[in-house]
């Protein structure tokens, strides 16, 4: 972990299972020993919104929201919202996984507004940030026959860049505590493949 | 992930839970025999866990019809000696209001704590509002949890206090805490009372003549909130400005402290309790202070609350200055007292007051400027508005509403209502709707509207109302339309869940709380028994749902129309789902006239433009197979193969 806090936000559009994904973390990090405070809402949120979650991994009791400009790292399940939230949450030490896959706004479907050009957001997140690893996370979810497991392969990928000082299987036995049977086969088969495209 | 994590009892052990997690642990640590609520976010995971909860920990949850039949079954329970919860959000204790402050004057008996989920900003609510001035209508105690550990501990104290005085005790909850996450310490799941009796010698009486009895309670609450291990300072012992915040702002007054370096000079003084207020505690603090900073969400409920108290005893606090609010010194972009707190604005807050390291302050809560800090420009981040999802059986009805009101010509108007289908005010529901109060408020809009006609006015009325609001608030609306004559319809999007909280269910339908099979109220039968006509009609079935609408308004008096289709996020479930795709081929792109009607007009999200062909295509990943589209596409280009298939 680089510094005393570790904040990271997860983003994505509603019903993507970013929560699920911010919970995941959040509960490796507890059973690890960390104090954790999440910070998130939901409702609303499955109707096509943009969604936040932010979670700080840290020794201490600290309240539910990042400040700006200090994300260390963020999730991004969509291009457009990792945009967004780089915008306001990130920095030059921002690390960031984004999943390349579009979710197109209203606006966008009423050819009202263009949506960015996905390499050129990419650099643009480039130049500014620590890192990107830009990851076509939707795809590695069908590849592994789970097309609504992006939620899962982020997960993975973030496990994979071990910025977070736990191990893998500390992350398996959380999966193993929320599915059973053919479902926890096919979210481990999609963690695991998340977390071999980075590490 | 912590519904496991409710069952375990081991005491001492930290999990990850939820504020709302907490507060359900809370109360199964305290006894709790009873809940009883109606879903509303941000606090529906605490029934639908305690649902779940039932039938190991010995105790009954409930999805009433409505928030005041929910208060008053809470406040059976403990009048027989049960420990009981009941769960609402901000607008569900408008709805209990009148209960309420009648149940407050009676008294209770065992432990009744009232949940209140405020959601400042209204992340997922219609309107924000501050409960805390109506429990204090009410003449309750307030505790405000700032973390989820606080929440489990506040619930267990909640239950102590309420017995102590025999009042129910709210714990206000903002969206921060009920949807936020921390560690929560496991404490023992206490034995507790579950043989229910209602004493010979008990009454429980809404009269004045209780009035006094009600103010002597919150008088021993007074004296007893100094005690309470809730409220605590941080800080130098002698500091010249002092913050007094409640709730997670609490959290970010200290961070905000510690980032301006203002550590060894400014106090951080939480309010556990916020009514009645610990005074004692407050004077203590506020004779050493010069500057008093009052940091909470949304109303300057402690601000207002505390500025008397320093008034009824300025001589021995004099000299000293109020900030907050009032003062306009905390305030969010919107201005004071609009939206919620979060770390930079009350950064910003603290550094106008000292009139230190205001500008970085105010740079961090303007994102409006047109490159941010990260060195993003704002040029070219469309805005993500919020929309039906992909197939929701809404899309179809408000276009059907929308085809068969053109078709009528005589510009009629649609009411809408609470839930889901309030996003058809935005774009994706053509924003067809005219008007949105509370739960049911249309139907009643629509009796009035209906009783125009002696004045001259011609306008066909529609009022639009989910089936559960259709339980909760519609049927009064409706008997009142039967017996006045009133001239509207009534349409019931019926998507057999009470969707935008969560999928719980309603009356309606064969399920309760518990997951118990029960047998669920038709709507249509309810609506017939009062002599009205009713139609039920497929809104995925286009064409048929536009005639239908239209015939029924030609017609004269009240009816109602149901549009009964599964929720499409429930419907994605299911395992025999077709493949809906556009036949290339066939789509004739730009030059078909239609101006992209799939994805410009309907705008399905699932319904995208593929620019490199110039025709329309189907994002697989989105698409809930609804197949509304197939029936639309001018060209008929739309194709379905496989699995269950919407007959048209």
């Amino acid at each position: 972990m680089p510094g005393k806090v570790l904040n990271i936000i997860v983003t994505g559009v509603g019903g993507q299972g970013n929560v699920l994904a911010s919970q995941i973390i959040a509960t490796a990090a507890v059973e690890s020993g960390y104090q954790v405070s999440v910070g998130e809402t939901f409702g609303a949120s499955q109707r096509g919104g943009s969604v936040m979650s932010h979670v700080r991994v840290s020794q201490e009791k600290l309240g539910p929201l990042i400040p700006r400009g200090e994300a260390d790292f963020i999730l991004g399940f969509e291009p457009l919202e990792t945009l967004r939230t780089f915008r306001e949450y990130g920095s030059q030490k921002t690390q960031v996984i984004m999943n390349v896959r579009p979710n197109y706004p209203l606006g966008v479907l009423l050819n009202e507004d263009k949506y960015p050009d996905i390499p050129e957001l990419t650099e643009n997140i480039r130049a500014n940030s620590e890192r990107v690893w830009a990851l076509a996370a939707t795809d590695l979810a069908v590849s592994v026959g789970v097309p609504v497991g992006t939620n899962m392969v982020m997960t993975g990928a973030f496990v994979g860049t071990h910025i977070l000082p736990i191990g893998l299987e500390t992350y398996e036995a959380v999966l193993e505590g929320l599915f059973t049977g053919e479902i926890l086969r096919l979210n481990l088969a999609a963690f695991q493949a998340g977390f071999k495209a980075v590490s | 992930m912590s519904f496991l994590s409710l069952l375990v009892n081991e005491p001492g052990r930290q999990v990850l839970m939820s504020g709302n997690e907490a507060i359900t642990r809370g109360a199964i640590e305290a006894g709790l025999s009873y809940a009883a609520s109606y879903p509303g976010s941000p606090t529906a995971e605490i029934v639908t866990n305690l649902g779940r909860l039932a039938k190991t920990h010995e105790l009954y949850a409930e999805w009433s019809v409505n928030e005041k039949v929910a208060i008053e079954e809470a406040a059976g329970a403990s009048f027989t000696g049960l420990r009981s919860l009941c769960v609402v959000k901000h607008n569900g204790l408008n709805v209990a209001l009148d209960s309420l402050v009648s149940i407050s004057i009676g008294g209770v008996k065992a432990g009744m704590v009232l949940v209140v989920g405020d959601d400042p900003a209204a992340h997922s609510s219609t309107n924000e509002e501050d409960s805390r001035l109506i429990s204090k209508v009410a003449h309750l105690p307030i505790l405000e949890p700032s973390t989820p550990e606080e929440a489990k501990q506040m619930t267990l104290a909640a239950y102590t206090l309420s017995e102590r005085v025999q009042l129910p005790v709210t714990l206000r909850c903002v969206t921060r805490l009920s949807h936020g996450s921390g560690n929560v310490t496991l404490s023992l799941i206490q034995p507790a009372n579950k043989k229910p009796v209602f004493k010979k010698e008990d009454r429980f009486v809404t009269h004045v003549a209780f009035h006094q009895a009600q103010e002597i309670k919150l008088a021993k609450i007074r004296e007893a909130a100094d005690t309470l291990p809730f409220n605590t300072y941080t800080g130098p012992e002698d500091a010249k400005t002092i913050i007094i915040a409640s709730g997670p702002s609490s959290l970010y007054a200290l961070e905000a402290v510690q980032a301006l370096g203002l550590a060894g000079e400014v106090g951080v003084l939480k309010l556990g309790i916020t009514w009645p207020l610990p005074e004692k505690f407050l004077l203590k603090h506020m004779k050493h202070a010069e500057k008093v900073i009052f940091i909470e969400e949304i109303e300057p409920f402690n601000e207002e609350n505390v500025m008397a108290l320093a008034a009824q005893h300025m001589t021995d606090i004099y000299p000293i200055q109020f900030f907050g609010q009032h003062s306009g010194h905390v305030a969010g972009p919107k201005g004071p007292g609009l939206g919620e707190m979060d770390p930079d604005i009350v950064k910003r807050s603290i550094a106008r007051v000292m009139d230190t390291g205001v500008a970085e302050a105010e740079a961090a809560v303007a994102t409006t400027n047109a490159v941010s800090a990260a060195g993003v420009p704002s040029a070219g981040i469309p805005e993500r508005e919020m929309a039906f999802c992909a197939g929701c059986p809404h899309r179809a009805s408000f276009w059907a509403m929308k085809s068969a009101l053109a078709l009528d010509g005589r510009n009629g108007v649609v009411l809408g209502d609470i839930g889901c289908y309030s996003l058809a005010l935005r774009r994706t529901g053509w924003s067809l709707p005219q008007t949105m109060h509370a739960m049911g408020s249309g139907a009643g809009i629509a009796n009035g509207l209906g009783k125009l006609d002696m004045f001259g006015f011609n306008q066909p009325v529609i009022a639009v109302v989910g089936d559960s609001t259709f339980f909760h608030a519609t049927i009064p609306a409706l008997i009142n339309a039967r017996y006045t004559s009133s001239n509207f319809m009534l349409v019931v999007l019926d998507n057999e869940t009470t969707a935008m909280t969560g999928h719980q269910p309603h009356p309606g339908l064969n399920k309760n709380a518990m997951g118990e099979d029960v047998q669920g109220i038709a709507m249509e039968d309810v609506v017939r028994g009062l002599n009205i006509p009713v139609s039920i009609h497929d809104p995925y079935d286009v064409k048929g749902t536009v005639e239908t609408v239209y015939k029924l308004l030609q017609s004269e008096g009240a009816k109602v129309l149901i549009l009964r289709r599964v929720c499409a996020l429930l419907a994605a479930k299911a395992e025999t789902r077709p493949r809906v795709y556009v036949n290339q081929d066939q789509c004739i792109g730009d030059d078909c006239g239609c101006n992209r009607f799939c994805s410009t007009t309907f705008s399905c999200p699932a319904t995208i433009w593929d620019p490199k062909k110039g025709k329309a295509v189907i994002d697989e990943v989105v698409c809930n197979r609804c197949q509304v589209c197939v029936s639309l596409c001018p060209q008929g280009a739309i194709k379905v193969e496989g699995g269950d298939q919407v007959a048209r």
